[in-house]
């Protein structure tokens, strides 16, 4: 289904299913333990055999000699795979740095050798006795350091490195009021509750892999290409995940060596990235520093907005493109945007949960809080001033939808945000130091095609399959709405089959573009089957309808699963994307307000409340999405005061590598969070008319605690996380 | 994890003779600490002597009014002992601030004491750590040392020691009771079993060959008001990056022990006769010759601050 013009009503529209809160349809699966996760796969194939990772122990250099004869000798130690034995491997699509390293070394961890046994333990034990020399280079390991010989990376279609509109420097130095000012973020890891995880069988040159993926099709064609094999060789089988924020879109080391060690060892493997791995081994959010300029009128007008941002990465890797936002979030004829990109030897930075816009706005809605408060305005307030129902780049191009505005008065309103005293540090509770912040909130939504296919079976039960992923978002529950919706069927009557290479592809899980792609793709798949369904029943099409478990036209109504009575009904398609991407401005908004204390005499800082409002499109199921949203506003309470890899920047590793070290929020962090929904369709997106959440709630989190802090203290902090430490020689005396 | 063997010791004198026959022996009790570090082989004992069998799961009271708990004692039921609550309010929250529900369930008394530093150096086996492998140096000095010690570290070793339990054990004066492989027992006061880095960081404790800890003493009640503060990144599950653990005498005279800050359980006695003059007086006592780094010297002033509020507290 080629989806160019704007949605007009449709089967979705009824909202007897879509748009309700609904439960997890696999929650009970999961409460119950029979979800079966990557490495859970007990009853599929002959008992497998156990890998053990040996990560390298150097970030830049050579490996001189690997020794395995002591491991080789180990008790039950069946096969090692080294990057010497391993044969030819390619390097996929989607990866920076191979995923078995050796003879050369790129990144700390990097895989260096697999080790097969009968047991876990004893590919661990065996693991351990694997003896490698490294010959050491002198690599670069800090960003700041690296920052003027950053270089212009290549842009990508609409992803520019480098964007200009009007005369930025000549408005900024005329602006009556200026901010100009520099932020940091660092490096930052998934760190999700499931490793990664494959186990690996062979059957002659055809391999299944059991894994825990985001992006099957990307997927399965990265294996192909590492290994040698034709994709059609390669089955991926992936349907429930433990956590990805972005951590498993692409093909990692565990598959790849459970692939290489199952080939050796002549026996499915089974792989669990060991913990400690999970830091240096993978990907993980860039660090950025990030030089905001704005110049404003009295009046609180922007006139100039200008957004630069420092990344690194290995060679061949991409920027954080942490100015994505400032392209688009607010109003301003004169702007830039820049991108520079420093070589580094850290392992490799990738996607993680908003990338681009959540780095991006933990900076830029600081400097906005901090442009209010020069110009002596509400922050809500300057923000609405700026809003723009237009691309400033392209002003011919308006927002499909931009309720940025509303949000923001919105959530004003139900937080009680007038009674911030807007001057910093002047409220006192006890011990507490209180405050309140508010952020913006954006992110693009994204288009991508998306496929499935939907059976139709005799008793009236339809089953979907496509190859989309369910990371805990709650896929596979709005698939079934959808498919519930279209076939005018209760939610019991649908079957949702996911995360098979076997079914049609999907847009997959990333860049919050799974849930309005994926139901899409499933709109697409069902309009087929009421087609089939009506043609089989003898109905003109046009004017059935689909309710009830019936199928009905006139007078006449039969039940749907008749049309199913002697063979199955199959029908496939997908969702495919015009241009309204590129007439329309496509992007999601909202609004954070978060009050929190600090210690007086410790700095410590304790969220007290939180609230995000959304503008998002149709909610298809307001219990998910409350979930994907409180999730991300989590996850920017650990973004704003704890995560942060620590580069030990003279080997070039990142020193926090277990969940001890790295730090996320734990229960007793989170206070009571409320979501607001606003409500709204965006018929531009999609015949779903939804755009992506589950980004939305994370971009602009940490910058609105950031500002909450400063009202509550006083204390600008640019660099995040914001710890104590950067708040305690600055608190006033207890 | 290296293959290890195993028994279960049936008295706490023939746990401390095996300990000593067998070369390269560790006692084992709740394992939440030394279970993980078999797994990454910072530990690689050859033989592991279970002593959860020998019944040291009591706390009673004793002749002088204080209460002796067993070295197999759980976290959970200390912290939650009626009469430790009552008289050793110290103890009950410093416990209560460490670890998890599920730890603290499994964690035992002597165990808490001999937990290992959490230096994240210590935990990667790819990198030179004194402790771990004595001789091979100290990657923590000059890298990431936000979390380490800033007084009474060596040029071999900048650790710290993470227990809570420990900070209020110090501050009770507890004596530790233990059994060695002669059949002899001893008491260490708590002060003693700790020592310092020097250039022996692989030594942690006073403990001989094979010594095991059979119980914790506290003497009688002090009275006072007991608080205990952990300063940390987050509101749970966390080392302290400073802690204060504080008994405040309504004359303002009083005892402090401080944790996150060293390789032992920090406690200056002649800093304590500072009390009544302020936090300020006492933390300039107590952290007399402290070398931070930049990472940690916040710390400095973080624990002034923290018994400025823990001594504030404690007026009520």
């Amino acid at each position: 289904m080629k989806f160019d013009t704007p949605a007009t009503t449709n089967p979705i529209d009824q909202l007897k299913i879509i748009g309700h809160a609904t439960s997890r349809i696999d929650g009970p699966l999961k409460t119950t333990g029979k979800a079966t996760y990557a490495y859970e796969w007990h009853d599929v194939g002959s008992r497998p055999a156990y890998g053990y990772i040996v990560g390298s122990a150097i970030a830049k250099g050579r490996i001189a000699s690997i020794d395995l004869s002591r491991a080789k000798a180990a008790p039950g130690v069946m096969a090692i795979v080294t990057a010497e034995n391993a044969g030819k491997l390619g390097k996929g699509n989607y990866n920076t740095a191979k995923l078995l390293g050796g003879p050369e070394i790129d990144h700390y961890h990097q895989a260096v050798a697999v080790v097969v046994a009968e047991t876990f333990e004893q590919a661990r034990a065996a693991a351990q006795l694997v003896q490698v020399s490294y010959s050491a280079a002198k690599g670069s390991f800090d960003l700041a350091a690296g920052r003027d010989g950053a270089a212009k990376p290549p842009g990508r279609g609409d992803n520019q490195p480098d964007t200009n509109v009007g005369d930025f420097p000549g408005a900024f130095a005329a602006a009556p009021v200026q901010l100009d000012a520099t932020y940091t973020t660092p490096d930052q890891a998934h760190a999700m509750m499931e490793p990664h995880a494959s186990m690996a069988a062979w059957d002659g040159d055809k391999l299944t892999l059991w894994t825990s993926n985001q992006m099957i099709a990307w997927t399965t064609g990265d294996v192909a290409k590492t290994l040698g094999l034709p994709k059609e060789n390669v089955r991926l089988i992936s349907p429930f995940i433990g956590g990805g924020f972005g951590g498993k879109l692409f093909l990692r080391s565990d598959a790849v060596l459970a692939a290489l060690g199952a080939r050796a060892a002549n026996r499915p493997v089974k792989v669990a990235m060991q913990r400690p791995l999970m830091f240096n081994n993978t990907t993980h959010r860039p660090a950025t520093i990030q030089r905001i300029r704005i110049g404003a009128n009295r009046d609180g007008k922007i006139t100039a907005i200008g957004h630069e941002s420092w990344s690194g990465n290995l060679p061949e890797g991409r920027p954080e493109t942490a100015v994505q936002q400032t392209r688009l979030l607010y109003a301003g004829e004169n702007r830039m945007t820049a991108l520079r990109l420093a070589m580094l030897d850290l392992p490799e930075g990738n996607a993680m949960r908003a990338p681009g816009e959540a780095p991006g706005m933990m900076a830029l809605e600081i400097a906005m809080d901090e442009m209010a408060e020069r110009l002596n305005l509400d922050p809500v307030e300057f923000r609405a001033r700026n809003d723009t129902q237009v691309d400033p780049e392209h002003p011919g191009r308006p927002f499909s939808r931009r309720q940025l505005v509303a949000c923001m008065k919105t959530g004003a309103e139900r937080f009680g945000w007038s009674a911030r005293n807007a001057e910093p540090g002047k409220r006192r509770e006890g011990r507490w130091l209180v405050g309140m912040g508010m952020a913006a909130a954006f992110r693009n939504n994204l288009l991508m095609k998306s496929g499935a296919r939907v059976r139709l079976d005799r008793s009236g039960t339809v089953t979907v399959e496509t190859d989309m992923t369910d990371i805990g978002t709650g896929s596979y529950t709005i698939i079934a709405q959808t498919a519930a919706e279209m076939m005018g069927l209760p939610l019991e009557k649908v079957v949702v089959r996911l995360g098979d290479s076997s079914f049609p592809v999907s847009a997959g899980s990333g860049g919050q573009f799974g849930a309005n792609n994926s139901t899409s793709g499933v709109y697409a798949a069902c309009v087929k089957l009421r087609e089939a369904v009506a043609q089989k029943l003898g109905f003109n099409s046009a004017d059935v309808a689909f309710s009830d478990g019936q199928v009905s036209s006139g007078n006449r109504s039969v039940p749907l699963g008749q049309a199913a009575s002697d063979s199955e009904l199959i029908a496939e398609d997908s969702i495919e994307y015009g241009d309204l991407a590129k007439t329309h401005q496509q992007s999601t908004f909202g609004a954070h307000f978060v009050e929190l204390g600090v210690d007086v005499a410790t700095a410590e800082i304790r969220v007290r409340r939180m609230l995000a409002v959304c503008a998002a499109g149709r909610v298809l199921n307001p219990k998910t999405a409350r979930s994907q949203v409180i999730g991300a506003m989590t996850m920017g309470v650990g973004a704003a005061l704890m995560e942060e890899l620590a580069v030990d920047k003279r080997t070039g590793f990142f020193v926090n590598h277990d969940l001890a070290g790295y730090e996320v929020p734990v229960h007793a962090d989170i206070p009571h969070q409320d979501t607001i929904f606003l409500d709204e369709t965006d018929p531009m997106s999609s015949p779903m008319k939804a755009k992506g959440i589950g980004e939305l709630g994370l971009c602009g989190v940490a910058a609105a605690l950031a500002n909450a802090i400063y009202n509550a203290t006083g204390i600008r902090v640019r660099d995040y996380p914001i710890t104590l430490d950067k708040l305690l020689h600055r608190m006033p005396d207890a | 994890m290296r293959s290890f063997t195993y028994e279960k010791a049936h008295s706490p004198a023939a746990a401390a003779s095996a300990a000593v026959r067998t070369s390269n022996a560790k006692f084992i009790a709740g394992g939440t600490n030394l279970l993980d570090l078999m797994k990454l082989e910072i530990e690689t004992p050859s033989h592991l002597i279970d002593v959860n069998g020998l019944g040291f799961d009591k706390i009673e009271p004793t002749p002088e009014g204080g209460l002796r708990i067993g070295a197999l004692v759980r976290n959970t039921a200390l912290a939650a002992d009626e009469r430790v609550r009552r008289d050793y309010g110290l103890l009950s929250r410093a416990l209560l601030a460490g670890a998890s529900g599920q730890l603290r369930n499994k964690a035992t008394t002597a165990g808490n004491l001999l937990q290992r530093t959490r230096c994240p150096y210590f935990y990667d086996t790819n990198q030179p750590c004194n402790k771990r492998s004595p001789g091979s140096g100290c990657a923590a000095i000059g890298g990431i040392t936000r979390q380490h010690a800033v007084i009474g570290a060596s040029d071999a070793c900048i650790a710290t020691h993470p227990s809570d339990m420990a900070i209020a054990m110090r501050a009770l004066d507890a004596t530790v009771q233990t059994a060695r492989p002669d059949g002899t027992t001893r008491n260490i006061p708590i002060a003693d079993l700790h020592r310092l880095p020097g250039n022996t960081p692989h030594l942690e404790t006073t403990l001989g060959a094979g010594e095991l800890i059979t119980s914790v003493t506290l003497p009688k009640p002090l009275g006072g008001t007991h608080v205990y503060r952990k300063v940390r990144d987050r509101a749970s599950y966390a080392f302290a990056l400073v802690s204060v653990g504080a008994i405040v005498q309504r004359d303002g005279t009083g005892r402090v022990a401080v944790g996150g800050i060293a390789h032992k359980p920090w406690r200056v006695e002649a800093a304590e006769a500072e009390m009544p003059r302020g936090a300020k007086a006492v933390a300039a006592r107590l952290l007399d010759g402290a070398k931070p780094t930049r990472d940690n010297s916040f710390k400095l002033a973080l624990v002034e601050r923290t018994l400025a509020a823990v001594l504030t507290e404690a007026k009520g």
